[in-house]
Formats: C-alpha cells, structure tokens, sequence
C-alpha cells in the first residue's frame, strides 16, 4: 500500500509538471504582444522594448518556462499581477475562502442530496418516484447552470427580494451560488447512485439476504449500499472537478470575488502571470482531490489493494 | 434449396427481414417515451434552424426601433432586444451556429480521441503508458478550464471556439475507447484477422473499431449537448462567439446587463438551450439503452 501511494504521489508530481509546462506553452505561443497590449497602440517601439525587458518577455522560451516553472514550484512564487502590481499567490490566497465556501458546501449538498435521491429513486425502480426524480434530474442536467442561476436571481432576488442579487457580505449572499454550483452534480450524482443500486439490486446476495428473511430496509443498508456506494467514491473526484470548472462562470454571475473571477478578470486584461497563476492552482487543487479520492478508493476496495500487493 | 413452408411441423414460419443494424438500433431507441420525445424534438428544433429564413419573422438583424426591449407580444412572440431585433428570429438563427458549433466539436474530439485511443488501446505497451499518461496532463485541468485557456490563447471566432471546445473532449474519448479495446483485444477474431495478415491499420480500424462504436456513439450524442452548454458559458463570460452573431450564449451574454429589467432577454435563450440539451441527453439516454446488450430481449 506504501508504494501504491508513494507511486501516486511520484506521478501527481509529473502530471503538475505537466500541466504547468502546457499552460506556460500555450500562453508563450499567445499571438499578440502583452507589453504592446498593455501600452496601448500609440506606444513608442523603444517603450514597449524597454517594458518586455522589465517583464523579462525578451528571454528565450526555456529561459522564460525554467524561470516560471522554478519559482513557481520552489519558492511559491507566481510573480507580480502586471495590471495591479501586487503578487498573484496572495491575492488567490486573499480569495480563496470565498471559493472554497461555495465549493465545499456545494460537494456537500451534491453527496447528500444525490445520494438520497438516488437511493430513493432505485429503490422505487419504474414506480413514479423514480420516474419523476430521474426527470428532475435530467432537466438540471441539461440546463446550463448559470443560466439556472441567472433565473434564480430573476425571481429570488428582484421579483420576491430574499436574497441579494450578487456580490458578498453576509452568509446569504452565498446561497444561491451554493445551490447553483451543486445543481447539475446533484442530478448527476443521483443519476449514477441510482444505476448503481439497480446493478447490485439482481446481485446474488442481495436475493440470499431477501430470502433468508431478512427486512428490506436493513438489506438495503447493509448489504446494497456498501456495494453500490464503492463507484460513487469516484464521482466525488468528478464532482469536485466539475464545481471547480463552473467555478469561473458562477463566480461572474453572482460577482463574487473568488479565484474563477480573478481568473476571468486575468484573462480579459491579458495578465499573463494571473492568468498561470489561477489556473495553475485550479489545476492543482483538481489533482490533489483526485489523487485523495483515489487512495480512498484503493483503501476501500479490497480488489485493487489485493490486486498491488499480488504484483510482486 | 430448404424454404420454410417445406417443413412439415406446421409452426408458421417466421419471415426474416432485413434490417440494417441501424435501422434496428434506432427502432429500439425510440421504444421508450423519452427517447421518443428527445428525438422529435431535437428534429424540430434542427428542422426550425435549418429552415430559419423561411419560419422567422424578421431578420435576424432586423432592427425595429420603434419595439425597443418590447415584451412578448403579438407582433414579437418573444420579445425584442436593445436594438428591436426580434428574439424569436434571433434565436431560430442562433440554432445554425449553436448546433453547427456542438456537433462539430463533439464530433471532431470524439475522432481525434478514437484515434488516440485506438493506438493505446491495439499497441499497448510503453505506446500505451505514453499515451494515457499524457491523458492525464492533458485532463489535469477540468473540461471548462482548459477551453478558457485556449479561447483566451486563441482568441473569439467561431472555428476557435470549435478547436477549443474539441481539445476539451479528447482526453474522455480516449480513456472510454481504450477501455473498451482492452476488454475486446483478447477476442478470437482478431487472432484470426492477425493469422490471414491483416495489416494493424486494418485490424484496428475495420475489424476493432466497428465492435466498440457503440459507447462512443452514446459518448458523441451526449457530447454534442454538453458542448453547446460549454459554448454558451464561453460566450456568456466573453470569450468564444461574439454578439452580434446570434449564438444562444452570445444572445445571453448580449441580455445579462438587463436582466433585472427584462429577463425576457435571459430567460428564452436560456430555456432555448435548456431544450435542445434535453432533447439531445434524452436521445442519448434512449441510444444508450437500445445499445446495450444487457437490456436487449
């Protein structure tokens, strides 16, 4: 088990590389010069020349990605924000508990509700309940969430005035980006519990469970969930993923002034330094939950710790 | 020659037509409601936007600015915007470039990533760690942030949008591709492909790839209607297509300032998308289930 996770933790370290050394690439390979960008378009050429050379643009390319890649990684530093002078990791550190508040209680809400409903719905197989719940669930997987959201500002906030529209201050500022953010995983989440539940439902020792008189409910709780619940594990990685993702556009919808808006903000202003920073963190952060999610799941799978300790 | 009437045990023979498997895979599809539904209207809703300058009321420019931010009303059945420009006729030739931009994208990850996967999946080996490891860097960075990077990389535009929306769907294809190879690879036909000298490039494409088509089919439909959420987002934050093309994020990043005052501007956009994905997922719900060999009778 050991050497499963120190062979895991090897590999994050190569794919963050990895991923460092593409965000870099694709940025480099940008067309358009920052510098020029910057300084508009009535910038003498020795100005915007002596701006590449404070901005060290002028490097070669290796030069340049070796420079990011060191101080990125070794002493955690993403350089300067070129528009607002300040250093980028602070000012992600300064947001990040604005993301981390919506993203965590959204994975909340989506492991709870999703697992509940569908529990409910694969227990209720072809009856109504299940029908009418896998229906909800489709029509929030198919609304594009920030349009849910703008909906909900529509009539939550200007036709019955409950909430604040955007922006933050107090809790209830948070919670229709929370209930936003974990729509669409919640409707996924039950979509996949329910598939999972129906398979285990025609296993074998569920059908010895039933037969040997045992009440439903408790065969439910303890013979089907346990089996049913294991790939579920892997939707929390997915799921963290996907909130991470719509982290951006929530974040723009309701102005909240997170690292997706930040990263947006960079973005639009060319800020070559946020723009690596954000996404370099995001990427980050999705590689650590998925590699959590992963021992998890190894830890509580016996087939796959059987499976590591066989190979020699 | 042995015809069925000629044998004597009285059962009725049973007449064997031909169908193409297609033809039978789409039979099954549309057994269930749902199916049904999703695929009627996802027919209407391409029908209505290829046929756009005959249903439409106006031009999709069309100014009226007598009507501005006009209400649903007789003469604008969805309102108007800014401008006056009927929604109705916006919306009906947004379809062209919101459903143009879904399918091509879905389509052209989805074949750049089968033929990825294929390679990992037929060779194997240190080809395939090579791969699915680059796969991994390639995912590291989830589906919506990586088309940030790229359209930010590669700027707005249509085909842009479409490249960048790709690039987000290969990594998927190709890890589902290649699972589905590693469970066929062991499969006695292609020993035999393999004994009569098939060249690789036909085994893997003529005698490997029709057998594990269907999970990609599934993959692909379902992927068309993520992609056109994906594409809206994009616009909607300011990248990918530009008002005033009429693409459906681009009609709501064009009514996101006014969405206090006239939510009509929001709210049919939306609910236009909102359709057409539903239609598209319940399509592919219903394609998934007749492909199944498990839920076949």
């Amino acid at each position: 088990m050991a050497k499963y996770i120190l062979r895991r933790l090897l590999w994050m370290i190569v794919i963050v590389l990895g991923t460092a050394f593409i965000i870099f690439t694709i940025l480099y390979f940008t067309p358009g010069d920052p510098a020029q960008a910057m300084l508009g378009g009535v910038a003498r050429p020795s100005e915007v020349a002596n701006l590449r050379h404070t901005l060290g643009l002028d490097r070669p390319y290796l030069v340049q990605l070796g420079d990011f890649l060191y101080k990125s990684f070794i002493k955690l530093d993403f350089g300067n924000s070129w528009v607002f002078g300040v250093p980028v990791f602070d000012e992600l550190m300064n947001r990040l508990p604005r993301t981390l508040i919506i993203g965590l209680s959204a994975m909340v809400l989506n492991l709870t509700f999703g697992l509940l409903l569908g529990i409910f719905a694969g227990t209720h197989e072809s009856k109504w309940q299940d029908s009418a719940t896998m229906g909800i669930a489709m029509v929030f997987i198919s609304a594009p969430d920030f349009w849910v959201a703008l909906m909900m500002i529509v009539l939550f906030a200007a036709k019955l005035g409950w909430l604040p529209a955007y922006g933050i201050g107090g809790p209830q500022y948070y919670i229709m980006p929370i209930i936003c953010a974990a729509l669409a995983g919640i409707a996924v989440n039950a979509r996949q519990t329910r598939s999972s539940i129906l398979e285990v439902f025609r296993e074998d020792y569920v059908t010895t469970a039933r037969s040997k008189g045992q009440a439903e409910s408790a065969v439910v709780r303890k013979h089907m969930l346990p089996n049913a619940l294991m790939p579920v594990i892997t939707i929390i990685g997915v799921g963290f993923a996907r909130i991470v993702a719509g982290a951006p556009v929530i974040e723009s919808v309701f102005s909240i002034p997170g690292v997706g808006l930040y990263m947006l903000n960079a973005v639009s202003a060319r800020d070559y330094p946020a723009i690596r920073g954000s996404v370099l963190f995001f990427a980050l952060f999705t590689t650590v939950v998925m590699l959590i999610v992963d021992l998890v799941y190894a830890f509580v799978d016996p087939r796959i710790k059987a499976q590591f300790s066989n190979r020699r | 020659m042995i015809t069925a009437e000629s044998t004597s045990t009285g059962i009725k023979p049973e007449k064997i037509e031909k169908t193409s498997l297609l033809l039978e895979t789409l039979q099954r599809m549309v057994k269930g409601p749902g199916a049904r539904v999703g695929t009627v209207l996802f027919a209407l809703i391409v029908l209505a936007s290829v046929f756009a300058p005959l249903i439409a009321p106006y031009g999709p420019n069309e100014m009226d600015l007598k009507n501005m931010y006009a209400t649903p009303s007789a003469s604008h059945l969805l309102g108007t915007d800014g401008l006056g420009r009927d929604l109705l006729s916006r919306l009906l030739y947004g379809g062209r470039y919101s459903l143009s931009l879904g399918l091509s994208a879905a389509v052209f990850g989805a074949f750049v990533g089968v033929i990825i996967g294929s390679i990992a999946g037929y060779f194997g080996g240190k080809t395939e760690t090579l791969i699915m490891r680059l796969m991994d860097i390639w995912s590291s960075l989830p589906g919506m942030l990586l088309c940030i990077l790229i359209s930010a990389a590669l700027g707005a535009g249509f085909f842009f949008t479409v490249l960048a929306l790709a690039v987000g769907a290969v990594p998927e294809a190709v890890r589902l591709i290649r699972a589905q190879i590693l469970k066929e690879r062991t499969k006695e036909y292609l020993e035999a492909a393999e004994a009569i000298n098939c060249s690789k490039f036909s085994i893997m494409f003529r005698h490997l790839l029709p057998n594990v088509v269907s999970p990609i089919l599934v993959m692909m439909t379902m992927g068309i209607g993520m992609t056109i959420t994906m594409a809206a987002a994009l616009s909607y934050i300011g990248l990918g297509v530009q008002p005033p093309t009429p693409e459906w994020g681009a009609l709501l990043a064009d009514g996101r300032s006014h969405i206090l005052t006239y939510p009509h501007l929001i709210m049919f956009p939306g609910l236009t998308i909102a359709i057409t994905v539903l239609a598209i997922n319940l399509m592919g719900d219903g394609l998934r289930d007749a492909l199944d060999p498990k839920l076949r009778s």
